[in-house]
């Protein structure tokens, strides 16, 4: 099997997913959102080629489907870290000092302006308007996982035990 | 009826039990590991031949041990994760999985309370043995919230015993639909979500539109910042927003329905889609309802993080798989909402009240409240304040009693209580306003909350102490509604972020003489020139700031000092020489070297060199770095 061949089987199967989400959705356009919270679940991100085909196969132009997609905070067009971690910023955790955990872990991992991921894609760093976990705030998130009544020192431990568990 | 046999039996084979344990399984105490002490509690009690069924078995008919259950949020977050243990009544706090031991060999063996596990009192330091005795509970008036905590939100049969879907068969059985609404509209019910309309006037709205298809949608959308008691009603009663909808829909004539849940509530999401599926196996949801061969359907849809589709027209937009984009109103949504046909969308609060109206009739529903305002609310009570969590209370209730009696206090910097620290309480998130000193003994209902520029809003009340800066304050939620503002509308997409450049000015001492009356004067035309609830709101904030701590705002502008030494660009830092050790822990923090000093010898800042950024306030451990 020659190069393009083998790339074109590669993106065959990728694709192969997509169709199964489309069609577990009836390729009903009125169901856009959940596709591509789906189709996000499964690639973590939205990548172009998939967006295309989703409009293609729903009857809809990409221009809408790139609209929809920019327009909910929960969709991201770039590739995400392996640990995505969302500090809360709703008032409780504001007036609790959120801000210093987003200052303590930009700085323990080099991010900060537009860059939310680490080069290496391990860590996204981003804050969230609020988790409604307000009793425990401050609040962070990493991934499925709730800390609560987090300190800027507590934030960094737990950044190092990810370390750790990755042998970084 | 097969339900109520469902039910009683139930209720009948629960009474085996010589004992219930409830481990609180709502997001907070989940977080604090819940989990973990269930499973260490079912294995303790096993190691001391005690069983502890986790589910119930009707055919059972012999005296057990004991039943372990999950609940949903029992609303005392900070305390958790929360442990009760009937007939007992007994609630454990804060309890980890080591504390397991005890808690089986003292309490499930011996039936003696672990006293380090009790919540101490907060005046006489004694500890309360359950909730009775507890201030934060017992100064509640828990309806709504009543069976969150209490039953296990992912067993049907629980909330059948407890009377569950009684008043869902009792509208489709016993009622004509303009009845139902007849009942709504008497028990004065308002809308629970923010503006406060009276839901019986927009369901009879609905009921009179012509045409076989409608929708009934339940905005679990909950936006708000420092608001979250959809989200526990969702996870911890989701039965009780479903019979609502049923009813809702019976009210209207719809056979459709949609319950849109924030994508960042999973825990949310799986209860109420859970929940649906088990009605609908009961035959409680589809197509022929208690035999009236009417049938109804209920939709589980995630968001994608918009705060604009808590708007009722951004929502549907968003079903229907558009940008939640806000619509011109009229035409309602009652008219024509989602596929264009009549829809009617109601706060999950609102809805899971329906069932409880109803089983009660509107006379006693009432009784509760004002006369304007009737019924109970939740509010989520956070900040600078001793107790947070989710309360109940009635309609009317003061500010004072809230803060002081539920919330045990307002607390200072250090987390003890302060008795003069209260400065201010944001209530109704974004499209609030604040509330101080003199708001205190006003009764809270919605019309008292308009007259004085704040409102109900979603119920997030965020206690602040005399250390928050007001005018930070007004420009979080500010950038909050920059942010959010979906665009469409110019007062909403330039309007916030000109004001939020203002509020910029004024934060970073670059504020004029017109900075001021040019903030207040653009704040009143988004107001009245905005599309949609979002930036019709957003300048309430800002108003409400400006009104009640004008001073506060001048400080900054004339001055340009920050009174709460909150806003770091108007410090200049300086170090008192008698109080300096010469420790040298400032001059290392201290990013730009402005700070200049022999060890052992007073420091100095070199105002030229000096950012502002409060780095060496911070550090120095002698409080000899002074920030005005």
């Amino acid at each position: 099997m020659d190069a393009t061949a083998k790339v074109a089987q590669e993106a065959g199967r990728r694709f192969e997913k997509v169709i199964q989400i489309l069609d577990g959705h009836n390729r009903d356009r009125t169901r856009l959102v959940p596709i591509l919270q789906a189709v996000q679940e499964e690639y973590r991100y939205l990548p172009e080629e998939v967006m295309t085909l989703v409009a293609t196969s729903l009857g809809i132009s990409p221009a809408k489907v790139y609209g929809v997609a920019t327009f909910y905070s929960h969709f991201a067009l770039q590739p995400k870290g392996k640990y995505v971690i969302r500090v809360c910023d709703g008032t409780a955790c504001h007036v609790k000092g959120s801000q210093d955990l987003v200052d303590a872990l930009q700085g323990k991992l080099g991010l900060g302006g537009s860059r939310k991921t680490t080069a290496d894609m391990m860590f996204t760093l981003e804050t969230v308007s609020c988790l409604g976990a307000c009793g425990l705030a401050p609040a962070m998130v990493v991934n499925e996982d709730v800390h609560g009544q987090v300190g800027p020192d507590q934030a960094c431990e737990i950044l190092e035990g990810i370390r750790q568990q990755e042998g970084m | 009826m097969e339900l109520q046999a469902m039910g009683e039996a139930y209720g009948k084979s629960s009474k085996h039990f010589r004992r219930r344990v409830v481990i609180c399984a709502g997001t907070g105490c989940m977080a604090n590991g819940a989990m973990k002490v269930f499973e260490a509690l079912r294995k303790e009690a096993g190691d001391h031949g005690i069983s502890l069924d986790i589910e119930l078995d009707f055919e059972e008919t012999r005296d057990r041990d004991g039943l372990l259950t999950k609940s949903g949020c029992q609303g005392f977050c900070q305390m958790g994760p929360l442990l009760s243990i009937e007939p007992d009544g007994i609630l454990y706090c804060k309890v980890r999985p080591t504390d397991v031991a005890e808690i089986v060999s003292q309490t499930l063996l011996d039936g003696k309370a672990v006293e380090r596990l009790l919540y101490p009192h907060p005046t006489t330091g004694k500890p309360c043995r359950g909730r009775h005795e507890i201030p934060f509970y017992a100064l509640q008036q828990r309806t709504v919230l009543k069976s969150c905590g209490s039953l296990d939100p992912e067993d049907i049969r629980e909330y059948l015993s407890q009377g569950g879907y009684r008043s869902a068969a009792k509208a489709y059985l016993e009622m004509q639909p303009d009845a139902v609404c007849g009942e709504i509209l008497a028990s004065g019910l308002r809308g629970r979500g923010g503006g406060g309309f009276p839901t019986g006037r927009k369901w009879e709205m609905a009921r009179v539109q012509p045409g076989p298809k409608k929708y009934i949608v339940c905005n679990g959308d909950e936006g708000d910042p420092g608001a979250f008691m959809d989200r526990s009603v969702m996870e911890g009663n989701p039965h009780a927003v479903i019979e609502g909808m049923m009813i809702a829909a019976r009210a209207i004539g719809a056979d459709e329905g949609y319950v849109y849940v924030r994508a960042e509530y999973p825990l949310a999401v799986a209860r109420v889609r859970r929940a649906a599926a088990d009605a609908e196996k009961l035959g409680l949801l589809g197509d022929d309802l208690f035999g009236t061969g009417m049938g109804f359907r209920v939709h589980v849809m995630e968001g994608a993080g918009a705060f604009v589709c808590g708007e009722e027209t951004a929502l549907l937009a968003s079903i229907e798989g558009q940008r939640g984009m806000p619509m011109p109103k009229p035409p309602f949504p009652a008219q024509c909402g989602l596929f264009g046909k009549p829809t009617i969308i109601n706060n999950v609060e609102t809805l899971a009240s329906v069932p409880l109206i109803l089983a009660q009739g509107a006379a006693a529903f009432k009784e509760t409240g004002t006369p304007a305002s009737p019924g109970t609310k939740t509010f989520a009570l956070t900040g600078h304040v001793a107790n947070t969590g989710l309360i109940e209370v009635p309609f009317g209730t003061s500010l004072r009693h809230i803060v002081y009696e539920v919330g045990g206090g307002v607390t200072g910097k250090d987390g003890r209580i302060s008795e003069a620290g209260f400065k201010a309480v944001q209530i109704g998130g974004p499209s609030g306003g604040c509330l101080t000193r003199e708001h205190l003994d006003l009764p809270m209902d919605f019309d008292n909350l308009t007259s004085i520029g704040a409102m109900v809003g979603s119920g997030g009340l965020v206690v602040m102490n005399q250390e928050t800066c007001m005018v930070q304050v007004a420009k979080f939620f500010m950038q909050f509604t920059q942010n959010e503002s979906c665009g469409k509308c110019v007062p909403c997409r330039e309007g916030t972020r000109q004001m939020l450049a203002l509020l910029d000015d004024i934060t970073e001492g670059r504020a004029t003489e017109e900075t001021l009356p040019l903030l207040e004067m653009l704040a009143r035309n988004v107001k009245v020139g905005a599309l949609c609830g979002l930036g019709k709101t957003a300048p309430n904030p800002v108003l409400s700031t400006l009104k009640h701590f004008r001073d506060e705002y001048e400080a900054h502008v004339h001055r340009k000092v920050c009174p709460s030494r909150v806003c770091k660009a108007l410090m200049t830092p300086a170090i008192e020489a008698s109080l300096c050790k010469g420790c040298t822990l400032c001059a290392r923090k201290c990013p730009v070297g402005a700070i200049i000093g022999e060890r052992k010898t007073a420091h100095q800042i070199d105002p030229g060199k000096c950012i502002r950024c409060g780095a060496c306030v911070d550090a120095c451990k002698f409080n000899a770095i002074t920030g005005a």
